[in-house]
């Protein structure tokens, strides 16, 4: 059952796709389809018109913007992903795309394509400090008045940097550096007898050899 | 006479007020008793969740979904489980969709429950609360039999559910149906055709089918505004497709008709929780894969292969493969989805949880300008607004 469907949403998403490619091809860098799911690359500056003609178009009619996130990946030279989910509910659809952007740049904002791209694009600029041009609003959304870094940042540190308490004397509640009563450990338990340093920098673990050569 | 000037002033609501569902603060400019704008501040309750996913593995981020929208913890497992067995290419039993798709549904009622009371709370109504959450709490106790907690479940996995049903407990669903049923009947002799309450609701915060998609509704808020869409429907998940039941659509799009809807919505989960009893295969439910699912206690006692298998799931988890998928589901505030990118190790690189209240607050300023004050409880509530899910 869910094969069938997932055959028929297969086929819709490779006929989307040629039709994108011959309309508005020139907006788009890469089209992917993995699995079930439909997902396009765009350059910064195709964004908006691409956005515009998914919105528009009859083939298309991706109505509802769902969501917007971002994505960080410190060792590329563009670090960030911004990723917009978008769903057609007439062809009962859904798009996933993707801008790159590097750590000092900025994305266009689509606030005037969907409302309610508002918050997602506030979020994403609280989270990942990517800026959207054109965002009426762009204030921190999540995070604490005042608070500095951009948390979902893979070099910021699950800890954070300070914590806050409510100081009696004080009447008030103070911020003050984080301090742990005990080390903060990180149990990737990739393998068990290896400490974390191994996480995503090692593809094979010790003793792996061993099972190879006797193949 | 002196000249009276009115003047704009402004009026912090919440972070600490009953009728926010939560810690929002609101800042309204009010001209008088009017709305001029209205401005949500939220993150008051964020826990950094997505965060903290990165740091686990797959089975201990599952977890923290129960602690998301905490009134409906297992719809959002639901959606992370279907997520993990995507990108690992899995099926859960046919007994475990079974099972998942009769919580899921049970869930959208105790959500329901809670919203449509405490919501009529907000607008006066008192006894609405007492009686529904009597029928909650017995809807609680099939939770705590059939996962050990009332509210944080963890019950639904990757690749199918955490233990199978304990005898008995099939009647005692059976016989909670009947319970909610004689509960809509009485809510809805209180409420629908109450004048206070219509007085309150009809015609307040109205969205039309148009802005409600430009601003990103989905659930009950969007089908209020007539737009027949369900994911269940849609692009159904699990046994969905094999069952019957209705969509119900609103006309106006108000407050009063998110009421209607969600009381339909009520009475559809029912009927679905009971074809999913009738319907109940016999199996497994679990995926008989002893790499992602753990092997029975008993055979661990007994085989060493299992023992390995147990000891490597809880500590190393499953290595899931590198890929991504946007997962969603029809929780029962709309269209809760998991944004997962695996990277080949035990632990998801990215999460990203799309939360449908998040959305709905968003469109606060939209629906609430040029209404009275009083009417901003009646907004709030008719929007299903909780801030596990909206702050994360």
């Amino acid at each position: 059952m869910t094969d069938e469907l997932a055959e028929i949403r297969r086929a819709a998403h490779r006929e989307l796709a040629d039709h994108i490619d011959a309309l508005a091809g020139d907006h788009v860098s890469r089209i992917a389809i993995s699995g079930d799911e439909l997902s396009l690359e765009v350059p910064k500056d195709g964004l908006v018109p691409l956005l515009m003609f998914l919105r528009d178009d009859g083939a298309c009619l991706f109505k509802m913007l769902v969501d917007i996130c971002g994505v960080d990946w410190p060792e590329r030279e563009k670090r960030f992903d911004v990723v917009y989910n978008l769903l057609s509910l007439r062809h009962n659809l859904r798009v996933r795309i993707k801008v790159a952007v590097e750590e000092e740049g900025s994305v266009p904002s689509v606030v005037d394509v969907f409302s309610a791209a508002g918050w997602f694009e506030r979020e994403t600029y609280d989270m990942f400090g990517v800026r959207f041009d054109g965002n009426p609003d762009l204030r921190r959304l999540l995070t604490d008045y005042g608070f500095d870094g951009h948390p979902l940042r893979k070099d910021f540190p699950l800890t954070g940097f300070v914590e806050v308490r409510y100081d009696d004397t004080q009447k008030r509640v103070v911020y003050e550096p984080v301090r742990l009563t005990q080390e903060f450990r990180v149990f990737d338990n990739l393998s068990p007898w290896q400490g974390p340093e191994l996480l995503r920098v090692r593809e094979s673990l010790p003793g792996d050899e061993q099972a190879e050569r006797k193949g | 006479m002196a000249e009276i000037r009115e003047e704009n002033f402004t009026i912090n609501f919440g972070p600490q007020h009953p009728a926010a569902h939560g810690v929002l603060r609101l800042i309204l400019e009010m001209s008088g008793e009017v709305i001029d704008r209205a401005d949500p501040h939220i993150g008051l309750l964020h826990r950094g969740t997505e965060k903290l996913i990165e740091y686990k593995t797959y089975l201990q981020a599952l977890p923290y979904f129960d602690r998301l929208d905490y009134v409906s913890p297992m719809n959002q497992e639901h959606a992370f489980a279907l997520a993990v067995e995507k990108l690992l290419g899995i099926e859960a039993p046919r007994r475990a969709q079974f099972i998942r798709v009769m919580f899921a549904e049970l869930t959208r009622v105790l959500n329901h429950i809670l919203n449509l009371t405490s919501y009529a709370m907000d607008v006066g109504a008192m006894t609405p609360i007492l009686w529904g959450f009597e029928v909650r709490e017995l809807g609680m106790e099939l939770y705590e039999a059939v996962s050990g907690a009332r509210l944080h479940a963890a019950y639904f996995r990757p690749g199918g559910v955490a233990v199978d049903l304990p005898a008995g407990l099939t009647e005692r669903i059976a016989q909670w149906c009947n319970d909610v049923e004689t509960f809509i009947v009485d809510m809805e002799r209180m409420l629908t055709g109450n004048r206070i309450f219509r007085q309150r609701t009809v015609d307040i915060g109205v969205i039309s089918a148009e802005e409600a998609l430009d601003w990103g509704f989905t659930g009950p808020c969007l089908r209020a505004s007539g737009v027949p869409w369900d994911l269940r429907k849609a692009q159904p998940y699990d046994v969905y497709a094999e069952l019957d039941f209705d969509i119900p659509v609103g006309k106006n799009g108000d407050c009063f008709d998110r009421y209607l809807v969600r009381v339909e919505e009520m009475r559809q989960s029912v009927r679905l929780m009971r074809q999913c009893l009738q319907k109940l295969p016999e199996g497994p439910v679990k995926v008989d894969n002893h790499k992602i699912s753990p092997p029975p206690r008993a055979e661990m006692k007994q085989s060493m292969e299992a023992l390995i298998h147990h000891f490597k799931l809880f500590t190393e988890g499953y290595h899931v493969p590198a890929g991504e998928t946007y997962t969603a589901v029809e929780a029962p505030k709309g269209e809760f989805a998991v944004y997962l990118i695996a990277d080949g190790t035990n632990r998801p690189y990215r999460c990203h949880i799309r939360a449908p209240g998040f959305a709905h607050l968003q469109a606060m300023n939209k629906l609430s300008c040029g209404h009275m004050l009083a009417d901003v409880t009646a907004i709030i509530g008719s929007l299903d607004i909780v801030f596990g899910e909206i702050d994360r």
